[in-house]
């Protein structure tokens, strides 16, 4: 157990939870502002499958990652646009439209790659960019100033995201659409427009999720390469308490959990390795049952929004 | 307006219950014409189709796979085995192939072999040691088909069955041999384990490497880790960078889901080595030798077996004895010479009895 | 009088219920266009697909017993959606049901089937209820989102069901034989449900799932709890204002859609599979949702569109067999017609709306 407690092992942790947290990161801010707004989206994972398969396969044949990386955020905008007809304009029941579009993204990214790659392979990803005199601080730099692009910008997102959501008008609209359409309809928020807006950007972060993984995290592309992550993004979200930097912890918590397990198999440490592998899922519902305030959530969210009703 | 709509919906429906009346009869069950050849030994067969099965219909093989044709693993090895025994017996026309994959879920796969025996496929390969008790229960109702499974070595003979072949890889050969390989070209003497799921083919590659690993270099440390999942392809990523951080650079692994780990180990300039099928393609400059499973001799002692009328009640293992085992190196990476010798040796003494892989050489 | 006007009302509430059924075509012609990529003659394809689902007697029977754990995981949806609850925990709640009903079956291998049986499907339903319990009174309690915790109760199932079946659940004789499969030993033949049709694989469950579709449309609609449950999913806060504990019958319509989606385990390792084994539950957890929501989230509804489901299920595969495409074809097509089934509903709702101002 001793050798747990190591330096290395320490700062191993905490770089490898940076980056395992990267594509949550991305995809739970985009779904924050979708449910902040009042839509679930539950098939964030079927649009992460499809931004990862064409910011892979664009970034291979064009030999351009940002190309790649272009590909995948205008897929995923459009997997959110989809949603978002589903759900706000034809009003369809949010859970199901998901569970479908979660399908269907599976489905046709598995199929694209059977049809144009026939195989995996494996690119040279976003290479990891050291930051000056930071990244030279020993430990420390290594585990959190040397890491690509994509990394670095799923956390500055989360600023950015918070200042978007809590100070600027569109954020107040934003939210209002969530808590009470109604209300925020007399007083001249246009909701549909609201609602196709988050739900769209959260397509193109989830689009760009995907990306992270197949460009620059795993480098590759197989078919269901999240295996679930989209879930795992989306119950976040519910951590996070419809806030960046709520998500930002329970990416986090989840993720270094999850590097921690890892240590403890490397390290022979003596325990099944289901349970290890268990760790990060039921830590998660701990942490958020006994030791994170927990807020209450936009009340009308999964609630479709009729004009004139109330 | 209401009754336009009533009408087209009582179309519809007239039309769905139409379509499932007028089902076919069930398909007679196909008879192959057998000739009388001969099986040779296990281990080397070679297959001439004598002129009266060319005129027959084509032989006919199904396979039913956990994963897909695609996997760079188990799936993919026996798919590309019965393609390159199709070839070799003159293309479709000869030997036609029909495959299911993605059948993780053992009931769906049952009916697939169900549905393909009653379609009167000559063989029906159950591609998953999932699969056998649903054969079990499957294979007596259809005595004219032929089925095998794996990886396992039981035919069901206990219960009476006769037309099951079983087959089943060595896995943990090759492991020692990679791990002899892994250990000799380590610079730190840290290698590092991507497993699946703690249990079966996967478990006895990974204890093979470490035997080989050890003995090879004593002082060598072996890191195992479990993803939990066949499939969970980012997991194994992770794991493999964990590997990393803690010193390894020399990586394998098994199952699917190693893509990632490869892809990892790429990046951080570790080597990789394979197993289950020929991983180079997927980074030319990271896989430095894979075990490759060659079924081909399997597949065609089945086809011969059928022909000269044995059903099933045989069983293969892949060896390297019987060269079902193959350690592929990858002609872009230099593997130094001693190295090369080194797994030479291993694989003579694994031959001979002399090492025994999942313990180290036999005193 | 009356009793034609309810009759008219029934009419017009089926034929609501069925609208959304038209938008498949759409969602096949899109698919057609697949097909045609991959040089397959649509019409030969979907051919298949519905002569694999409803087309032969063992075509029938396969959807059959695939509709019985979609239709068992779609009613415990149903009580939990009508609760005001999403229920995406059905896949581990279906798994620890199995792992329960086969360590009930194996420990006890000498009891007699009316005492053995009854016993294991109670242990499934428990196992499902705690599975489902515990999300529902972390959310009472503690008021922890559902979604959160029942994503993370599927992943820890998958885990337990991986550690029991390669440890205390293995079967002693892949420990014997050394092939170490992960699964366990074969249920004793007391708990085996009835063959309904000899040489195919329907079995009684089927029927169980039947009388629990009704038992759950009588517990809703005609009990007291029934109606509370409804009246929290309907309106909380008027609930609550009428003084109906509305956090207690939250927590209570989850463990009850755990314990049917346990029950559903206890019917596959039962019915179908006779022990416990990997990917026992192949999405049902998932496509019980569809399930039920294609029934309108009604129990009797979900009936039909269970078996509606599971042909689609069992033809696609079928279909992969006939004109050999890939699995992933059929997903997207199975995909594509969830989407467009759902957003046809809005054609229903308003024909309902119009009644509703019209009458």
């Amino acid at each position: 157990m001793a050798e747990l407690f190591t330096l290395p092992v320490l700062f191993g942790i905490i770089y490898s939870g940076i980056r395992l947290a990267t594509p949550y990161l991305y995809a739970s801010i985009g779904e924050s502002f979708s449910q902040a707004s009042g839509v679930l989206n539950l098939g964030v994972d079927g649009i992460m499958l499809m931004g990862a398969y064409t910011g892979f396969y664009v970034g291979m044949t064009s030999g351009s990652l940002w190309l790649g990386l272009l590909a995948a955020a205008i897929t995923g905008l459009l997997m959110g646009l989809l949603m978002a007809v589903i759900s706000v304009t034809l009003k369809a029941e949010q859970g199901i439209s998901g569970i479908g579009l979660q399908l269907f993204g599976l489905g046709l990214s598995t199929l694209l790659f059977k049809l144009t790659m026939g195989g995996a392979i494996s690119i040279s990803g976003f290479p990891p960019v050291r930051i000056p005199l930071l990244g030279n601080i020993p430990y420390i730099g290594e585990a959190f100033f040397n890491h690509n692009l994509l990394v670095y910008f799923a956390y500055l997102l989360v600023p950015i995201a918070n200042f978007v959501l809590n100070k600027t008008t569109l954020g107040l609209k934003i939210r209002a659409a969530g808590q009470n359409p109604q209300a925020a309809d007399t007083l001249g928020v246009n909701i549909t427009l609201i609602r196709y807006l988050t739900v769209s950007m959260g397509g193109l972060m989830a689009g760009i999720a995907g990306a992270s993984l197949s460009i620059a995290l795993i480098n590759l592309f197989q078919e269901n390469i999240t295996s679930g992550m989209g879930f795992i993004a989306v119950a976040l979200v519910y951590f996070g308490g419809w806030k960046p930097t709520g998500v930002l912890l329970g990416s986090l918590l989840f993720s270094f959990v999850n590097a921690f397990q890892l240590w403890i198999q490397v390290k022979g440490i003596n325990i099944p390795s289901d349970f290890a592998v268990m760790m990060p899922y039921v830590l998660t519902i701990f942490a958020l049952a006994f030791a994170v305030k927990r807020v209450s959530a936009p009340a009308a969210l999964t609630k479709i929004f009729e004009r004139g009703e109330n | 307006m209401k009754k336009g709509s009533m009408l087209v919906s009582l179309l519809v429906i007239v039309f769905t219950l139409l379509l499932s009346a007028c089902g076919s009869t069930p398909e007679q069950p196909v008879e192959i014409e057998v000739t009388r050849i001969v099986a040779g030994t296990p281990e080397v067969i070679m297959i001439t189709p004598t002129p009266e099965v060319v005129e027959a219909k084509p032989f006919r093989v199904a396979i039913v796979m956990p994963s897909s044709i695609t996997d760079a693993a188990f799936s993919q090895s026996m798919y590309e085995g019965l393609l390159a025994v199709q070839e070799e017996m003159g293309g479709p026309e000869k030997m036609e192939i029909a495959y299911s994959e993605g059948m993780f879920n053992v009931p769906d796969a049952a009916s697939a072999v169900r549905d393909y025996a009653s379609q009167g496929f000559d063989l029906v390969i159950a591609h998953g040691s999932q699969y056998g008790s649903s054969l079990q229960q499957i294979a007596p109702e259809f005595p004219e088909t032929s089925f095998a499974w794996g990886t396992s070595l039981d035919t069901f003979q206990a219960d009476g069955i006769t037309n099951v072949f079983a087959y089943q890889a060595e896995a943990q050969e090759g492991g020692y041999a990679l791990g002899v390989l892994a250990a000799f070209m380590s610079k730190s003497g840290i290698m590092g384990v991507c497993g699946p799921v703690e249990a079966g083919d996967a478990k006895l590659y990974v204890d093979g490497f470490v035997t080989g690993a050890t003995v090879q270099n004593p002082n060598a440390t072996v890191q195992k880790t479990y993803t939990g999942s066949f499939s969970d392809v980012a997991l194994m990523a992770s794991a493999a960078e964990t590997h990393i951080q803690a010193g390894a650079d020399m990586l394998t692994g098994s199952s699917q889901s190693v893509v990632g780990a490869i892809g990892i180990a790429k990046d951080n300039g570790a080597y990789w080595f394979g197993t289950q099928w020929d991983q180079t393609a997927l980074a030319p400059e990271t896989v430095v030798a894979s075990q490759v499973y060659d079924w081909t001799g399997v597949i065609k002692d089945m086809i011969a077996s059928r022909q000269a009328g044995v059903l099933g009640n045989k069983s293969y293992t892949l060896t390297f004895k019987n060269g079902g085992l193959v350690i592929q190196y990858n002609p872009g990476i230099d593997v130094p010479a001693d190295a090369k010798a080194a797994v030479d040796a291993a694989i003579a003494g694994i031959m001979d009895g002399t090492i025994d892989p999942l313990k180290g050489p036999v005193q | 009088m009356q009793e034609k006007h309810n009759a008219k009302e029934l009419l017009n509430k089926t034929f609501d219920a069925l609208l959304p059924l038209l938008a498949v075509p759409l969602a096949l012609i899109i698919g057609a266009l697949l097909l045609l990529i991959f040089k397959v003659n649509p019409l030969t394809a979907y051919w298949s697909l519905l002569q694999g689902a409803f087309g032969s007697v063992s075509g029938l029977t396969q959807t059959i017993v695939k509709a019985t754990p979609l239709l068992l995981v779609g009613l415990g949806v149903c009580i939990a959606f009508r609760g005001g609850i999403i229920n995406i925990g059905g896949e581990g709640q279906l798994i620890v049901g199995a792992l329960a009903a086969t360590a009930i079956a194996v420990g006890f291998p000498n009891l007699p089937r009316m005492i053995i049986l009854p016993l294991t499907f109670l242990g499934a339903i428990l196992a499902g209820g705690v599975w489902g319990g515990i999300p529902g009174i972390l959310k009472s309690r503690l008021g922890v989102n559902e979604i959160l915790s029942t994503v993370m109760m599927n992943a820890i199932a998958l885990q337990l069901s991986n550690y029991l079946l390669r440890g205390p659940l293995i079967d002693p004789a892949e420990i014997e034989r050394g092939t170490q499969i992960a699964q366990s030993a074969l249920l004793p033949k007391a708990v085996w449900l009835t063959k309904l049709v000899p040489q195919t694989l329907l079995h009684s469950g089927a029927i169980i799932a039947l009388v629990m579709a009704v038992l759950v449309y009588i517990f809703l609609w005609r009990t007291s709890i029934g109606y509370r449950i409804r009246a929290v999913g309907l309106n909380p806060d008027a609930a609550k204002y009428a003084g109906i504990p509305v956090q207690f019958y939250q927590a209570l319509s989850l463990m009850l859609g755990g314990a049917f989606a346990g029950l559903a385990g206890a019917v596959e390792v039962t019915g179908v599979s006779h022990r416990m084994l990997e990917g026992l539950s192949a999405g049902y957890g998932f496509s019980g949702i569809v399930a039920a929501l294609f029934g309108k989230l009604h129990p009797l509804g979900s009936i039909p569109a269970s078996i509606l489901f599971g042909g689609f299920l069992v033809g696609g595969r079928s279909m992969q067999r006939a004109v050999q495409v890939p699995s992933a074809l059929i997903d997207t097509i199975l995909g594509l017609t969830v989407l467009f089934v759902v957003s046809a509903d809005i054609w229903s709702s308003y024909r309902a709306r119009r009644r509703l101002s019209n009458g």
